[in-house]
């Protein structure tokens, strides 16, 4: 004997369990099944010829649903057993893992240079460029959304209230005073920003579930009022005839004083096309920007601080009411420009656009990219509205197919796509933060 | 008592619904020196500090900081994170609030906040580079830089402060304390959990910290120990009141401090009797 114990191999003892387990388990699943299902596929109703209800009972259909997931409960746990503990290292090869760290770095550089050149290689497809210009916007609002949940950790369910607000301060601005879409872009900005500080006060001792539900209401509140304020904003009519932006007051039009007649080429409505698009590519990554360089200011990091414990930033003197007004109004104002690029953009907007459903799809975006990370939420953004397009020929099923990659993709990364955290200052060198570290905030 | 009282507590008095957690306690911290304030467990040292340090509004009373150039702050009156910024009243937690997911030289840069934001210009400056800013920053660097390396962190500076040590966490947490520049600092119970070796490294820290900036100390601390080797003066506290107050020695030898100890826990009195003997 050396005098040295061997530890016993843990895995192998923490690993399989009895038949009498993987037995119970799959019962539970069927018995789920079946409450979930009765109703869902047992019954199956239907209005009939005078409006009557008909209903009929599918007990066949639902007995094979519930034998379904009894068998694949047993299923996924033998296979479970056979695989061992799901981890990265198994999964992915560490020889892939470094290849991957490499791409990683280079990912931002070759999606920003590609995003540049998306109008010269897809000219000719309008599809495409309107897609690329939905997506761009919806990537400028997640990063807008991302300093008020990402970086200060205030959860925001009515983040929509901000776009709405600036779409229709652009709108009202332009069609009722004939003031020019670069005039009204910052003024809508800063109503937007105006309105993030008003929402902020009440919410100020609010925290978690109780902050997002009030946020959820001010969001429906601006959508109502817009609704109900006939005389201002035309109901559900909404506004009409919104002006298309200009370059420096040339007009995108086939008239004698447009931009093609002056460059002496033939006017094509891709041309307006291109330039919305660059529009929109230029404001978010001004956003980018600004809350790259805010990161890295005294207001960032407080926001960040603010994030991982409210307490200890009371007690080093941090004005936690303004720090938080500062994230809804810096939030707002990203929302409110993008609000007026999407009332130029479609020339037309009405309170149906500004529901609940967008808050819900933009805060999906900044979850799903991982909090705080802004990679991760152009990706994202990219993954949601692009990705969603993608699936189109799978008509009904769309859905199904991207509830289910929503799911796996939150079993396999919880926190997001870039989970981890870089540091906004360092003295030898920049390591990630792993995510386990990183708090997610109270509200 | 005479002297040159930093901080002046008179007749303070916290009550929640109907237990008095405080009553009518009176002491007196000088200032650049260290004064602790000990006592059994749920004697109301921590809401003493919390009411320090604005957490809690006292019942009544009144607690009056006098600066070094003789301006005097009745803390009672500012509220929340006021006394941290206009007071200069630093504080750390009997269980520690570090900002686990920033780094350490992250935490020490969120302290200096409120400097920051000024020579950031309200961010305005900071956003467009301006040069007074990035000096300005690279100023706060290397003051984190400096007690990065009085607590023996300089390696670990860009660790996440949630990887530290416990022990290291502690001291990141005083030096994070130290970077807002404070008038008096407030510990509550800094060598909880520590070893002996890491005890002895937290009263030299502390003592130097006296001695190099000059600031004030208060702290609660149940390591008598420490509090016998490192402390000026001792404040002992018993349900809510003072039952005594006098240098380490002097406290040691008085019957009520004793009686109080053995009443709470024979073997915390035995240590109060035994140390420094």
């Amino acid at each position: 004997m050396d005098g040295r114990v061997s530890a016993p191999p843990a895995v192998q003892t923490s690993r399989a369990p009895g038949a009498a387990f993987i037995l119970k388990k799959a019962l539970i699943s069927a018995f789920v099944a079946l409450v979930l299902f009765s109703l869902m596929i047992g019954v199956r109703t239907e209005a009939g010829p005078q409006g009557q209800l008909v209903y009929w009972t599918r007990f066949d259909d639902l007995a094979i649903m519930v034998a379904a997931v009894f068998g694949g409960s047993i299923l996924v746990e033998l296979l479970r057993q056979w695989w061992g503990p799901v981890d990265t290292i198994r999964v992915v090869p560490p020889s892939v893992q470094t290849a991957l760290a490499v791409a990683r770095r280079g990912i931002a550089p070759v999606l920003l240079v590609f995003t540049f050149l998306v109008p010269v290689l897809f000219y000719d497809e309008r599809y495409i460029l309107d897609l690329a210009i939905l997506v761009l916007t919806y990537v400028m609002l997640g990063w807008g959304l991302n300093v008020v949940v990402g970086l200060a950790g205030l959860l925001d369910l009515g983040y929509v209230a901000f776009y709405a607000v600036g779409a229709y301060s652009y709108a009202l601005l332009a069609t009722n005073f004939g003031l020019s879409f670069w005039v009204c872009l910052p003024l809508a900005g800063i109503l937007a920003a105006f309105w993030g500080v008003l929402l902020g006060f009440p919410v100020l001792r609010l925290r978690g579930d109780y902050l997002a539900i009030v946020t959820l209401a001010f969001g429906e509140i601006i959508r109502l009022v817009i609704i109900n304020w006939q005389t201002l904003t035309g109901g559900p009519n909404g506004v009409t005839g919104i002006p298309r932006p200009t370059l420096f007051g040339i007009p995108l039009t086939p008239a004698d004083d447009g931009l093609a007649a002056l460059l002496g080429i033939e006017f094509s409505p891709t041309h307006r096309i291109v330039f919305l698009f660059y529009i929109i590519l230029a404001l978010a990554l001004l956003t980018n920007w600004v809350t790259i360089r805010l990161r890295r200011l005294p207001l960032g990091r407080a926001w960040e601080a603010l994030r991982e414990d409210e307490v200890a930033c009371r007690a080093l003197g941090i004005n936690t009411t303004t720090t938080k007004l500062t994230a809804f109004a810096t939030g707002a104002l990203f929302g409110g420009l993008a609000g007026a690029f999407f009332a130029t953009r479609q020339g037309f907007i009405s309170p149906e656009s500004f529901t609940f459903h967008e808050s819900a799809l933009v805060l999906a975006i900044v979850v799903l990219g991982g909090m705080g990370s802004q990679l991760g939420v152009a990706l994202a953004a990219l993954a949601m509205i692009g990705g969603f397009e993608l699936f189109r020929g799978l008509d009904q099923y769309r859905m199904l197919v991207f509830g289910m990659a929503m799911v796996l993709l939150m079993i396999w990364r919880p926190r997001g796509l870039i989970g981890h955290r870089a540091p906004t200052v360092f003295l030898k060198h920049s390591q990630a933060i792993s995510s386990d570290l990183v708090k997610e905030g109270h509200g | 008592m005479s002297g040159d009282p930093i901080l002046s507590v008179d007749r303070l008095a916290m009550r929640f619904g109907g237990i008095v957690a405080v009553n009518d306690l009176s002491f007196d911290a000088e200032r650049r020196k260290i004064t602790a304030l000990i006592g059994p467990n749920g004697a109301g040292k921590t809401t003493v500090f919390n009411c320090i340090t604005g957490f809690y509004k006292p019942t009544s009373g009144a607690m009056r900081l006098t600066h070094d150039d003789g301006h005097a702050i009745q803390l009672q009156r500012l509220n929340d994170f006021r006394i941290a910024k206009l007071a200069r009243v630093a504080r750390t937690f009997q269980n520690i609030r570090l900002f686990p997911g920033m780094t350490a030289l992250e935490n020490l840069m969120v302290a200096q906040h409120n400097a920051l934001m000024r020579a950031s210009g309200l961010t305005f400056l900071g956003l467009i580079g301006a040069p007074s800013w990035r000096k300005a920053e690279q100023a706060a660097i290397d003051l984190s830089r400096t007690w990065l390396d009085r607590i023996g962190l300089l390696d670990r500076a860009d660790d996440a402060a949630g990887n530290l040590p416990y022990g290291d966490q502690r001291r990141l947490e005083i030096a994070r304390a130290m970077c807002t520049r404070p008038a008096l600092l407030c510990l509550d119970e800094p060598a909880a959990g520590l070893n002996a070796r890491e005890s002895a490294a937290l009263s030299e820290l502390l003592l130097s910290i006296r001695s190099e900036q000059g600031t004030s100390i208060l702290l609660i601390e149940h390591d008598m120990s420490v509090v016998m080797e490192i402390s000026d003066h001792v404040v002992v506290m018993d349900y809510g009141v003072k039952i005594a107050e006098g240098t380490p020695r002097h406290i040691r030898d008085d019957p009520k401090v004793i009686a109080a100890y053995l009443g709470a826990d024979e073997e915390e009195a035995i240590a109060v009797m035994e140390s420094g003997t």
